[in-house]
Parts: C-alpha cells; sequence; structure tokens
C-alpha cells in the first residue's frame, strides 16, 4: 500500500484511477440570439489537461460523442495562466476560468462528464465566447484612472505608505473577468439587437447608454475605491462617486456578498463595496448642502 | 481638410504606450489587437523593471552602468545608441508609471521598493508584487481608455491585422483587418502604422507566451517586404510546468532554496517518483557538476535538462519531456518561503509540490529577435529623439514597437529588460510618427485614391472566400502546429546543431506544403476561429524558417544561441603557467576572430521562392567594446589578464583617426572587471 502522502499526478487518488476518457457537454449557440443546444464530446484523458486543452482536443477533433463531424466550439482565452480574465465560463455550474480549471479535479467530483456553458449574464457570441463591453464600458462610466495632466517627466508620483499599497494591490489585481457579474442577483443581462438599417456607431451608441442605466457591478465599484484612495486619484474622488450615485450606480446592490466569493483573485469586493456605500452616503450629503 | 490618423496594431504595453503618447499630442489612434488590450500578453511578465534609482545611484550606479549590463548581457549584439538612450530613460519611465499610479512594492517610508534581477549587482528592479506586467500594463490601459472615452482613440478589439497596404512608391498607406466576430474583412486608412504584436512562442508550439503570440502580425508584415532582424535569439527559461496546453514560468528561486534535479535511472520509470528508491534516482546535475550541483548557471541547468531528455532519452514521461525538481525533503521553513511559486504550480498541475516532486522543463520564453528597425544616433551615441529614422522598418511608414521588434536585447534579453524596452520604444515612437506625418506634407491616406484600398481588401476577401472553400479531407491544421511546434523545439531552442538545423528545414518546408492543403472543420462566416487559427498557422512558417536558417548559418556561440561545435572551451587549469598564458594568447586570437566575422546582425528579407534570404549588417558598437563573456569559464582569469593586457597596449598605441573611441572602450573594459 502507498504512503498516505505520496500521490502521483497520474493518479490523485489510489482508489480511483482517472478514466481513460471522459464525455464533454458544451452548450454551443451558433449566432447571438440564436437558440442554444447542447452537445457531446469524447475526449481522451491526457496528465496535466485543464479545460482549455480540452478545447483545444475538441477543435482538432471536430467531431462529436457519435461521431457526427462539427464545428470546432468557439471560445476565449489568451494567458492560459489564470490573469488575463479572457477565457471565464461556466464549468459545471461554477463560473471560473477555464485555464484554471483541471479536469483530474473535475472528473473527481463528477466522473460522468464535464459541463461546459458560456456565461449567462452577457450575450453570447458564439457558444462559449460572450460580449464583456459592458464590463469595459463599467470602467469608463466611473473613470477608472488616475487623470494625470499628462506623459511629460514631472517626477516620481506621491509617496505612498506600505499599508495603502498593501491595500490598493489587491483591487488592481481585478482582470475584468466577469466573474463577480455572473454571480450577482442585481447584475441582469442587457442584450440588444442591431436593428435593420441601423449603423453600427448608431447601434454601439445604443448600447452604451443601455449599459449605463444596468448596474455598473462590484467589479466597478471596487475601481472605484482604488482610485479613489490613491493620493492623486482622491482630487477626483467625487467625479467617480457621481458614477456610483447615477442610475445602475451602487444602490442597485443587494449586497447578497455572491460576487465576493466567485473573485478568482480574491479580491474584497464586500470592503470595498461598503466603502464605497458610506462614501457616496456622505458625498451626496455633501453635495446637498454644497449647492 | 483630412485629419492624420494612425492605426496601432497590437495593445500590449509597448502598443498602448505609443498610443496614449499619440494620443496627448492630438493625433487620433485607432487601435487593433486580437483580444481586449487589457488582456495582451504584458500581464503575465512577473519579475520587474529595471533602472537607475536614487538608491544605486548612490551605490556606485549609473546610467551607463545599466546599459553596460544590457549589451553585455546581450552579448554585444544590440546597436548601442538606442540602448543607451533606453536606459537613461529608465528612471523617467519608472516615474511615469508611478504617477499613473502603478502599485509599486513600497519601503517603509513609503518610497518605491526595489530588488535585485538579472545579471546585475544593484538593485535595479521596481516590483508590484508578483504581477509587475499586468500592474503596468493596467495603468496603460487606463489613459488609454481615458482617450477613448474623450473620443481621440477607437479601439478596434476582437480584430486581426491581415497586413499593411503600400502605395506604388512602397510607402505604407494602412492596413487590411478582419473582423474576429462578423468576419468583415474591410481597410484602414491609415498615415503611420505601428506593429506592437510581441513575441512568436507559439512558433514553438507550448511556450511561455500567451495564445495571441503567433507572430502572424510581424509575418504579415515580412511578407510585404520588411525585414526580420536576428531571428534565432530566442530565449529560454530553464525552469517552466509543462502543462498540456501551455509552459507555465516557474521561477528558479526554487532550485535557490535547495530543490534537487533529478530523473529515474530507468527511462520512463512507470512508478511514482517517491516510491523510486534513492539508487535509481539519477542526480544528474549534482553527479556531473559536483561543484556547482543544482545551482549550476541558468545557461547550463537549461541545456542539461534538455539534453538529458532529448539526447539521453530519460524524461520523466515519454511524450512530455520533463525532468523532476524535487523539494519533498525540504524542511517547512524553506518551502514557505517558496509560497508563491508552489501555490502556482499547486493551482495549474493539481498536485502539492511540498508531497510530490514538480516536474519542470526548460520553455521557450522572449524572442529577442523581429522586424528589423531603423534608428538615427546623436553624436554623443544616444538615439535623436523625433527623428523619421527612429523604429521604422524598411518600408516608410510602417513600425515595429516592443517584443517584435528586434533593437533592443541583442542575443539575450537581461531579467526585467523586456517591460523597459516595451514602454520606452512606444513613447518614442510617437515624435517620430509626428515627424513623419509632417514630411508628408499633407500628402495624407485619407486623400489616397480608394482603388489602392479596394484592391487590398479585395485580395485578402478572394484569399478567405478560397480558404472557406477548400476541400475536404486535407490536413488539420491543429495537428500541422503541433508537428512544427516539435520540429522547432527540437532543433532550435536550447542546443543547436548544424545538421539538426539542416533537417528541421526541410521538415518545415514539408509541412509548409501540407499546410496549404489543410482543410476547415468550420466554413462558416461568423466568428470562425477555425479559419483564422488556419490563417496564423501559414504565417508561422516565414518566421519558423528565419529563425532555422539564421541558427544554420551562424557557426559560433553567442547569447541564447548556442552550438556545441562552435563552443570556445576553457583553459586547462592544470597546464603550465607558460602554456597557459600562450592558450590564452590564442583564445583571444580566436575571440577576436570570431568577433570579427559574427557581431553582426542577421538580417532577413523574403526571397522571391518564398524562403527567407539572410544577409549580414554590422553592429554599431561605438560606445562600449564588446569583451568576452567569461562567467563559469576554466580558465577565465588568465584569458581576462591578457585581454585587458591587449585592451592596455590598444589605447596606449598612437592614437588614429577614432582616438577617443578607443579610450572609451578601455574605460568600458576597465568598468566591466
Ligand atoms: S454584494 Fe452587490 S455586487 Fe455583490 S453580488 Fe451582491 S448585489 Fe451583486
Ligand atoms: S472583481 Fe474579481 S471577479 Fe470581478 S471582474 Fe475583477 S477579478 Fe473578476
Ligand atoms: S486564459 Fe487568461 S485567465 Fe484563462
Amino acid at each position: 500500500m502507498i504512503q498516505s502522502t505520496s500521490h502521483d499526478s497520474s493518479a490523485h487518488d489510489t482508489h480511483h484511477a482517472p478514466p481513460a476518457q471522459f464525455t464533454v457537454r458544451v452548450l454551443r449557440q451558433d449566432v447571438p440570439g440564436g437558440s442554444s443546444y447542447w452537445e457531446r464530446h469524447t475526449v481522451k484523458r491526457e496528465n496535466d489537461m485543464n479545460v482549455i486543452s480540452v478545447l483545444q482536443r475538441i477543435a482538432a477533433n471536430a467531431e462529436t460523442a457519435d461521431g457526427e463531424k462539427t464545428t470546432p466550439v468557439a471560445w476565449d482565452c489568451n494567458c492560459l495562466e489564470e490573469v488575463c480574465g479572457a477565457c471565464t465560463m461556466v464549468v459545471n455550474g461554477k463560473v471560473r476560468q477555464a485555464c484554471s480549471a483541471l479536469v483530474d479535479k473535475l472528473l473527481v467530483d463528477n466522473p460522468e462528464e464535464i459541463e461546459l456553458r458560456p456565461m449567462t449574464k452577457f450575450p453570447v457570441v458564439r457558444d462559449l465566447m460572450v460580449s464583456r463591453a459592458r464590463l469595459f464600458r463599467a470602467l469608463q462610466k466611473v473613470k477608472a484612472w488616475i487623470p494625470v495632466d499628462g506623459y511629460y517627466d514631472m517626477g516620481s508620483g506621491p509617496r505612498v505608505s506600505a499599508e495603502s499599497q498593501e491595500q490598493a494591490y489587491p483591487l488592481s489585481q481585478c482582470m475584468s473577468c466577469g466573474c463577480c457579474l455572473e454571480a450577482c442577483p442585481q447584475y441582469t443581462k442587457i442584450e440588444l439587437k442591431q436593428e435593420e438599417g441601423e449603423t453600427a456607431e448608431a447601434f454601439q451608441a445604443r448600447q452604451k447608454e443601455a449599459y449605463d442605466r444596468g448596474f455598473v457591478g462590484a467589479h466597478a465599484i471596487s475601481q472605484v475605491m482604488l482610485f479613489n484612495k490613491h493620493p492623486t486619484g482622491a482630487m477626483n474622488a467625487g467625479e467617480r462617486l457621481d458614477a456610483l450615485t447615477a442610475e445602475g450606480g451602487i444602490q442597485a446592490c443587494g449586497n447578497a456578498q455572491n460576487c465576493v466569493a466567485v473573485c478568482p483573485k480574491e479580491i474584497p469586493l464586500t470592503t470595498s463595496i461598503g466603502r464605497a456605500g458610506r462614501a457616496t452616503t456622505v458625498h451626496v450629503i455633501k453635495k446637498f448642502f454644497d449647492r | 481638410m483630412a485629419k492624420e490618423r494612425v492605426l496601432v496594431v497590437g495593445g500590449g504595453l509597448a502598443g498602448l504606450a505609443a498610443t496614449m503618447q499619440l494620443a496627448e499630442q492630438g493625433v487620433a489612434v485607432d487601435l487593433m489587437s486580437l483580444t481586449p488590450v487589457k488582456r495582451s500578453h504584458s500581464v503575465c511578465a512577473q519579475g520587474g523593471i529595471n533602472s537607475v534609482n536614487d538608491l544605486t545611484r548612490q551605490q556606485g550606479d549609473n546610467e551607463y552602468l545599466h546599459f553596460d549590463d544590457t549589451v553585455y548581457g546581450g552579448d554585444f549584439l544590440q546597436h548601442q545608441p538606442p540602448v543607451k538612450e533606453m536606459t537613461e530613460w529608465g528612471p523617467k519611465i519608472i516615474d511615469l508609471m508611478d504617477r499613473l499610479g502603478v502599485p509599486f512594492n513600497r519601503t517603509p517610508e513609503g518610497y518605491r521598493d526595489q530588488r535585485r534581477f538579472g545579471g546585475t549587482l544593484f538593485k535595479r528592479t521596481a516590483f508590484a508584487g508578483a504581477t509587475t506586467g499586468q500592474q503596468l500594463l493596467y495603468a496603460l490601459d487606463e489613459q488609454v481608455r481615458r482617450w477613448e472615452t474623450a473620443g481621440s482613440v477607437k479601439k478596434y478589439e476582437f480584430w486581426d491585422f491581415l497586413g499593411p497596404i503600400l502605395d506604388e512608391n512602397g510607402v505604407c498607406r494602412g492596413a487590411v483587418a478582419q473582423d474576429l466576430v462578423t468576419m468583415e474583412i474591410r481597410t484602414f486608412a491609415a498615415d503611420a502604422v505601428i506593429v506592437a504584436t510581441g513575441g512568436c512562442g507559439l512558433i514553438f508550439g507550448r511556450s511561455t507566451m500567451s495564445m495571441a503570440c503567433t507572430g502572424s502580425a510581424v509575418a504579415r508584415c515580412f511578407r510585404a517586404g520588411a525585414k526580420y532582424g536576428n531571428g534565432e535569439f530566442i530565449q529560454v527559461h530553464p525552469t517552466a510546468i509543462p502543462g498540456a496546453d501551455k509552459l507555465r514560468l516557474m521561477s528558479e528561486s526554487a532550485r535557490g532554496e535547495g530543490g534537487r534535479v533529478w530523473v529515474p535511472r530507468i527511462p520512463q520509470d512507470p512508478r511514482p517518483p517517491k516510491q523510486i528508491p534513492e539508487a535509481e534516482r539519477y542526480y544528474f546535475l549534482e553527479e556531473r557538476y559536483p561543484k556547482y550541483k543544482n545551482l549550476v548557471p541558468r545557461d547550463i541547468a537549461t541545456r542539461e535538462i534538455f539534453s538529458i531528455c532529448t539526447e539521453d532519452g530519460l524524461s520523466v514521461e515519454k511524450d512530455r519531456l520533463c525532468v523532476y525538481l524535487d523539494l519533498t525533503h525540504l524542511p517547512r521553513e524553506s518551502l514557505n518561503k517558496l509560497g508563491g511559486i508552489l501555490e502556482i504550480y499547486e493551482k495549474f498541475q493539481g498536485v502539492d509540490p511540498r508531497e510530490v516532486p514538480m516536474k519542470i522543463f526548460p520553455a521557450v520564453h522572449y524572442s529577442m529577435g523581429g522586424l528589423w528597425v531603423d534608428y538615427e544616433r546623436t553624436p554623443a551615441g544616444g538615439l535623436k529623439l523625433g527623428a523619421i529614422k527612429n523604429q521604422v522598418t524598411n518600408i516608410p511608414g510602417l513600425y515595429a514597437i516592443g517584443e517584435c521588434d528586434y533593437q533592443y536585447h541583442g542575443a539575450n534579453r537581461l531579467g526585467a529588460n523586456s517591460l523597459l524596452s516595451c514602454i520606452f520604444s512606444g513613447l518614442i515612437v510617437a515624435p517620430t510618427v509626428q515627424t513623419w506625418i509632417a514630411s508628408l506634407k499633407g500628402k495624407l491616406a485619407a486623400d489616397q485614391p480608394a482603388a489602392l484600398y479596394d484592391a487590398a481588401k479585395k485580395r485578402h476577401q478572394d484569399e478567405h472566400n478560397a480558404m472557406l472553400k477548400r476541400p475536404g479531407g486535407g490536413e488539420n491544421p491543429y495537428l500541422i502546429h503541433q508537428e512544427l511546434g516539435n520540429i522547432m523545439t527540437k532543433a532550435a531552442t536550447v542546443v543547436r546543431h548544424n545538421d539538426a538545423l539542416r533537417d528541421a528545414y526541410k521538415q518545415v518546408q514539408a509541412l509548409e506544403a501540407r499546410a496549404a492543403k489543410c482543410s476547415l472543420s468550420d466554413t462558416g462566416n461568423w466568428t470562425n476561429q477555425n479559419v483564422v487559427f488556419t490563417k496564423a498557422l501559414w504565417d508561422m512558417f516565414p518566421i519558423a524558417k528565419c529563425i532555422l536558417k539564421g541558427a544554420l548559418q551562424r557557426d559560433e556561440c553567442r547569447g541564447a544561441h548556442y552550438k556545441p561545435e562552435f563552443s570556445m572551451p576553457g583553459i586547462d587549469a592544470s597546464a603550465s603557467p607558460e602554456e597557459r598564458r600562450r592558450l590564452a594568447e590564442e583564445w583571444v586570437d580566436t575571440f577576436d576572430a570570431n568577433t570579427k566575422k559574427w557581431l553582426k546582425s542577421t538580417v532577413a528579407s523574403l526571397g522571391p521562392d518564398n524562403e527567407p534570404v539572410i544577409t549580414y549588417e554590422d553592429v554599431d558598437t561605438s560606445l562600449i567594446t564588446p569583451r568576452p563573456r567569461l562567467y563559469g569559464l576554466v580558465g577565465a582569469d588568465i584569458i581576462e589578464e591578457v585581454w585587458k593586457q591587449r585592451q592596455a597596449a590598444k589605447s596606449a598605441a598612437p592614437k588614429d583617426t577614432n582616438g577617443s573611441h578607443s579610450e572609451k572602450s578601455a574605460a568600458a573594459a576597465a568598468s566591466a572587471s
């Protein structure tokens, strides 16, 4: 018998040898607004596989479990290190990054199959690919940047205590993946259709407006706190708080705390939301008296 | 009147730096990227960014020493003026990034903290946690978003650059690109096109690079007539985690803390590693290098790990080359120090490296080579800022910056210099592009005949349509990509042999012919990743061949390019003093002859037969005289003595026309010791 501490990557658990192959069930959708359908694939198990390598094998094979020809499943990824945020999808019912979803672990939880679905809060482009334009629009809305005078050499930035760096750094790791939005009950899908005869520009403008009326989401609230804490960013704190008190702002948050539980970067989102809540309250009162 | 417009292709550090700088100067920018720019490969850089700083300055550091470290690290293969300028800008760039809000680590007093990194004695590297690249990229992304909100930048994310558009005089007037969602092909009129599309790691199959790093944009410029420089110089990182989809960087600190590298003596021993008894383990670094053991220098570690798998056939796994890096014997305190990297391993491999030996293998990490670009030097040896020649390829109006240019790292890149070179080249290209636009005297792209753009669009549209109509039953592009990766990794990474390179070239040619017969499994016209991948695959071949041909022809060892057949062995320590002296004289003679022959940039262009044609160009080494890299070589002491005496004799000799130059060189040689 093998010692209890001894493992091998090819056999995590000596009692259940991993299967030679497994089934992947993918929720596919050909076009935006189209209907979705399930498709099953059989994939040969290899060492050190994650969901990205599964999708790569599916693309190379382009055949369903029943041996029917099919098109490769479309999906989004880039870094494969859980640092770019691109590959977010719903794996076995949980929103997460596909690149850090390890096959052997998924199979321990559910030896039958692996289920892949696109996020539900964003419009599907195709298959597992969604449009997260609204997420990036929120960063515009809350002015998530330091409004420096310019890029000429003006010496170094402000001195920052190690303590504030330690507070800022985690918030600054937000990779705009969208997990927190997928999990949030207040964040509901906004999907518009380009009208016949509508120009791309007009459509984009209409989308922007719709996005701005929707809830900005936990990631953007957290970014407001990041920039409002920065010594230079603080000079424009009011503008960002204005954005958070406008329609779709922080008042939409029901404090359900789902967001913080799913953030892969473990960003203290509810702390940010709490702080932002207090800051906006003070801001609104102050504005009222300053009138 | 038409307004000037610039197209930036690629939104990593370099592309974003150029975009924000141009936007500040009032130039309208179209920013195109395969991914939302915030997801660019720059986010993967962990280490930090180098520059001289107030602290190191007081310890004797200065810009010149950073410059010297960079060219020495690059084995003198870079033109020196751009590198000099870059190191001089270092402090300014860190200050700027600091102002933009990058959460650099802080000292207790609130200053930016710095650490030692990559080939220097000074604490030159500023860092933000373990994600410096991500933090720098985000700061630039935020600035560009600010300009985008203000309307001066228009982003085209999920767009694939298909190639530059040249007018009848060979001047770049814009580009053709394809929307990856709708598959629409359209042209972008632009007064300058700046390519900032990063490295080409995917040519090696799996590497530490992101999925967008196919090199295809660069290849499309190369096909249009741009030259490709120093292709054969590919940096390999000694320790990466070999995943099924990607090779993930593993910091070298694991060896530093006492990790032991081994393979089972029985090839591909199926037993779990902990069940393999000591006597059946081959601690090859410890046995072969009893003095340094597992702490042999980086390049030796890389080569030994590579050859134990490829030549000795002792890889742990058969299909995926790797060796064990064993930490399981270490006490908890040492393991705690490694915290972060152990977590990365556990996250992506699903096993705890405290309990099970890690599997590691060297991985392609950075392309020093890239599009050939020009520069204009000042009499003092720096860059003339805003000069029309800076960062321009041999195609007027087409610029290259960041990892996809060949300019800053020579034969090998110094750790924590890549982020600096990306931001630097991005910032300085902006004034140059303005000078270029001014020289157009109002003859802007917007006023060019529509036929120019229509023709370019039609050519690409026809090509695309033809691809979708390819018959079924042909080759599979994904499998061809795997084969290409295997060939390239075997022949053109860590150790290079001429016969293997020659062979690989032929195999790649054969593969290219097969790739032309690929069948698509998706022939639709909506978010068709199959056709996009196949196009990128096709465009890997010209660059792959530049790499192979450059490596084959370069019969020497320089930086990351190692050919054992042409390595210069050290000097036998047991020989008599006279004999050692004689051998050292000989060694230096050989070194001088080799410098004369090979201290040249490799410049490839596409020949009429679609094969790369290589020429060589002199390197501007007028500021620091190239000197031998003797680190770890037996007999380094005596060689260095001879070398210094000769340098001293040279500078004492009656001054020729270049008198001041040799004086400076002697000073540089002395400062290096
Ligand atoms: S706390 Fe607010 S943002 Fe987070 S999940 Fe709940 S409602 Fe959404
Ligand atoms: S806050 Fe976390 S979950 Fe939300 S987008 Fe950022 S990284 Fe993703
Ligand atoms: S691919 Fe970047 S987070 Fe998964």
